[in-house]
């Protein structure tokens, strides 16, 4: 076999092989650009930078964090039905340290943010190490993290008085001039930080790896343990940080928000194109679901679709994504 | 170090057993021995699977291993490769004792191994493969991607492999898989090469360029253990083979000293009945399966022929030439974008493989992993699996007892090695899963039966039984294709020999007609006479074929 031969199986391979991994990204990104133009066409609202900073924007950002951040389980093969209801009490932890034992907000912050991390180590250990199914695991951590919230809160709101700059962490402005909430802009700084450790690093290379055949990954000498280990604590730590930005939003602690945000996060990263069996999947494409999902929940609601209902399409836009997508995956 | 020492375009006569380095004319001392396998044992809960082994690997030699399905042999390399701990025995490395804590560890002692199983990430891409857990960074922490590539073509072409680094592994063949697999084993520069059914599912002529790499890779330093049920490869690749039965040491022989037939019974522990010919001379004359100018959009060109009760028709060609392709376009697999395919003198539509399945037409996949088993179920589930409306009473209820007397009965033909029909198939040996497969299709009794690479990994004892198998199937009037990458076997075997090249069939042989010279002829046969001939393959095929 000859050199030529080498070269010339090359070059047709590398074109299909990004002109596929650019249309998975192009499908999402043209559906979120068609129901745009759609409710910009049915509402008079929706359209305006008000409505999609203030409102699109901003309710994006906990869904998305919670989205990215298990965007890695996901890839590994595995699940996190723990993370709505572990940021409820990474909130009412946040509330505790803030308010309750009154430290510093950096240090209250960087608190709630680990209690995350430490709701996904439990998470990984489980799964990494005892071998629990991820969907066990994590049903238990949901449990177990939603009577926490509720016990430590003594099931009632806590409330941020002391410290003035909490709030601002989602709602204050940075960048003099524009009129951007800072949580929208964690929110990208943090996807971008998520992206390239999911593309340029070893421990992004770990997580296909292991989704996409875990006991080759083992057998090719990785620690598989490890880094299912490693890929949970850092679903946890967005956990933490996605508990931080909705209790600054709303102001206080709420210790039952949580519920159903995990449902709408997997969507998201379902709708993003990434699949459950494991493997496959960008983050960028679960930013796109997240957005699509919040313009859907908003744009919904200005045209008077009632809450009921908003659920009925997500669920339909849930199966036609997914659909499109094992479509685009066939037929190569 | 496995580094380049031979000329690449291997001046070696292929048939010559390359023994001439000197190394082993010598007696063997201690210092000579490059790896030492004692006592070793390793049990599984209800099997011994390995009893007091023992092996030699000498200092640049190519050693193979021999035993039936379910002897041991990838067990032994697991322990070697640190997949799993012995429960006693001891491994010596030059001379000193070592304990392998692990896969990581093995590398590190410089012990490489191509794994029986596939075991690729198949969604990540041919270069992020090889150097998974060796990735190029800056730092600790972040990947080089182009340095990746680079390495990974660097090897290529060091290796000669038409390999793409950014191809996902997915989209590839199984022999591409297969080769990438090896590019692997062979990037880590190890000392101790293991390759465990490194040919299963190369044909000859990329068999030929495995060997030519085992060759140029061996050096005084280095030592080779080579698995194969392929004999005719121990003849061309081995110095010494040692053979084991039952998870028990049996013997070493030396190649240049011995006959296959000596190998095969001692591996068996009895005499073979050989050569075995179809019992009929002919299929009859009924047309069961008639394909009409099949054509699919990737690949098939105008495939017709006529399938008859009671025939065997083999299909030959080249990787690639479309075979499987031919075998899932009729059943529906994939979609064809042109033909007809009559079933006993009506056209039917085959949809999928269900369809064709309920029409009587059987399918066996070559990748039984993918399409053939439901790994984690029991031996006795996965059996009567395409069957299971055959064993439902009262309308909805499971006759569990007669699909256990079914499973018992084909565990038995088939010599199923397993301790019961509750075992899970994934904990069988490879083997013994392709029976599981073939027990599956016996039990659902279809007319047409196309068995694509039957004794792939199958041992030679075992090889014997399907083929007598397959004739006593041919002589009851089922009609029966079989695809095969094994000339010998397709001569043996076939009533008529179908020959493919590039999507096209471009003969279909009589018994008489059809010996090795006349399928290379028509396997390389292309059809296009205007275009400038690329030689490669054909020069490859004459060189596989003079064996
Ligand atoms: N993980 C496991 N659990 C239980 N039994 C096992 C396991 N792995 C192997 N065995 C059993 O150990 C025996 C040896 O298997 P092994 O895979 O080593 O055979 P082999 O010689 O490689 O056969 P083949 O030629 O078919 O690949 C078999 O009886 C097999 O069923
Ligand atoms: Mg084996």
């Amino acid at each position: 076999m000859t050199q030529t031969a080498v070269q010339g199986a090359q070059a047709p391979a590398l074109n299909r092989g990004r002109l596929r991994a650019g249309l998975q990204q192009l499908l999402a990104f043209a559906s979120l650009i068609v129901i745009v133009i759609f409710f910009s066409l049915t509402s008079d609202v929706f359209f305006t930078y008000d409505n999609l900073v203030n409102n699109v924007l901003v309710s994006t950002v906990v869904v998305g964090l919670l989205a990215v951040g298990t965007t890695f389980v996901i890839i590994t093969g595995g699940i996190d039905l723990s993370i709505g209801t572990g940021m409820s009490l990474c909130a009412v932890m946040s509330g505790v340290f803030i308010e309750n034992l009154g430290l510093p907000l950096w240090l209250g912050v960087l608190g709630a943010v680990l209690v995350g991390g430490l709701i996904g180590a439990v998470n990984g250990a489980a799964v990494a190490f005892f071998k629990f199914p991820p969907f066990i695991a994590t049903l238990a951590m949901m449990l177990i993290a939603q009577g926490l919230a509720l016990v430590i809160s003594h099931t009632s709101p806590i409330y941020f008085t002391k410290a003035p700059g909490y709030i601002d962490l989602a709602s204050g402005s940075i960048i003099p001039g524009i009129d951007v909430p800072n949580a929208v802009l964690i929110f990208f700084v943090t996807a971008i930080i998520a992206a390239i450790l999911l593309n340029k690093t070893i421990v992004g290379r770990y997580t296909y790896a292991i989704g996409s055949n875990a006991d080759a990954t083992a057998i090719s000498g990785i620690n598989v343990r490890r880094w299912t280990w490693v890929v949970y604590v850092i679903g946890g730590l967005f956990i933490g940080l996605a508990g931080v930005m909705i209790s600054a939003r709303l102001a206080s602690a709420q210790p039952a928000t949580g519920q159903g945000y995990e449902l709408q996060a997997i969507a998201a990263v379902v709708i993003g194109g990434t699949s459950l069996a494991g493997g496959k999947g960008s983050m960028v494409g679960t930013v796109i679901g997240s957005l699509i999902i919040a313009v859907l929940n908003n744009g919904l609601q200005l045209i008077s679709v009632p809450q009921e209902w908003q659920n009925v399409v997500l669920g339909c836009v849930i199966l036609f994504a997914v659909y499109m997508d094992m479509l685009r995956r066939r037929e190569r | 170090m496995f580094t380049l020492t031979g000329d690449p375009d291997g001046e070696e006569p292929y048939v010559s057993n390359p023994s001439g380095d000197g190394t082993n004319a010598r007696g063997p001392m201690s210092g000579d021995y490059l790896l030492q396998v004692s006592g070793v044992s390793k049990e599984f809960p209800g099997v011994k699977a390995l009893d007091q082994m023992h092996l030699e690997l000498r200092k640049g030699e190519v050693l193979a291993l021999v035993g039936e399905n379910g002897a041991g042999k990838s067990t032994l390399m697991k322990l070697l490769a640190g997949v799993y701990t012995p429960d006693s025995g001891r491994f010596l490395l030059d001379g000193e004792e070592v304990e392998i804590s692990g896969p990581k560890h093995a590398q590190e002692l410089g012990v490489s191994i191509i794994h029986q199983e596939f075991n690729l990430m198949p969604d990540l891409t041919v270069a992020q493969n090889i150097y998974i857990g060796r990735e190029p960074r800056w730092g600790d922490f972040l990947l080089s991607e182009k340095r990746l590539n680079e390495a990974a073509s660097a090897l290529f072409e060091r290796l000669e492999l038409p390999l793409d680094p950014r191809q996902k592994v997915s989209e590839l063949t199984v022999a591409k898989q297969q080769m990438v697999e090896i590019a692997k084993a062979l990037s880590y520069d190890a000392r101790v090469l293991i390759m465990d059914e490194p040919t299963a599912a190369l044909n000859d002529a990329e068999v030929a360029v495995l060997h030519d790499l085992i060759r140029r890779f061996r050096t005084p330093e280095t030592g080779v253990i080579y698995i194969s049920h392929r004999m005719d490869e121990l003849k061309a690749i081995s110095d010494r083979i040692e053979v084991i039965r039952d998870g028990r040491y049996i013997d070493t022989l030396t190649t240049s000293e011995t006959t296959m037939r000596e190998v095969i019974s001692l591996m068996v522990g009895r005499e073979l009945k050989e050569n075995v010919r179809p019992e009929t001379e002919h299929g009859t004359d009924e047309v069961v399966l008639a394909v009409r100018g099949l054509s699919t959009k990737e690949l098939l060109h105008d495939v017709s022929f006529e399938l008859h009760r009671g025939e065997i028709l083999g299909f030959a060609g080249l990787m690639g030439a479309g075979r499987t392709e031919v075998a899932r376009a009729i059943v529906g697999a994939d979609r064809h974008s042109a033909g007809e395919i009559e079933l006993k003198g009506t056209s039917v539509r085959l949809p999928n493989p269900s369809v064709a399945a309920a029409n009587g037409i059987g399918y066996l996949s070559e990748d039984r992993k993918r399409f053939g088993l439901l790994l984690d179920q029991r031996v006795g589930f996965n059996v009567a699996l395409s069957s299971l409306t055959k064993y439902v009473g009262l309308g909805v209820f499971m006759k569990d007892n007669a699909i256990r007397v079914t499973a018992r009965e084909m565990v038995e033909t088939l010599r199923i090695k397993t301790p019961s029909i509750d075992q899970t198939v994934q904990n069988l040996s490879g083997g013994n899963q392709q029976k599981v497969v073939i027990a599956k299709w016996l039990v659902k009794d279809c007319d047409v039966l196309i068995f694509d690479e039957p004794t792939r990994g199958i041992d030679v004892g075992a090889k014997e039984e399907i083929y007598q198998l397959l004739n006593r199937l041919a002589a009851e009037g089922k009609a029966i294709i079989m695809i095969s990458s094994e000339l010998p076997e397709v001569l043996r075997m076939s009533h008529r020999v179908a020959v493919m090249c590039e999507g096209r069939l471009t003969a279909l042989l009589a018994a008489d007609e059809a010996d090795q010279e006349s399928i290379m002829h028509y396997a390389t046969l292309r059809p296009d006479v205007l275009g400038a001939v690329d030689e490669t393959p054909e020069a490859e095929m004459q060189e596989a074929g003079t064996r």
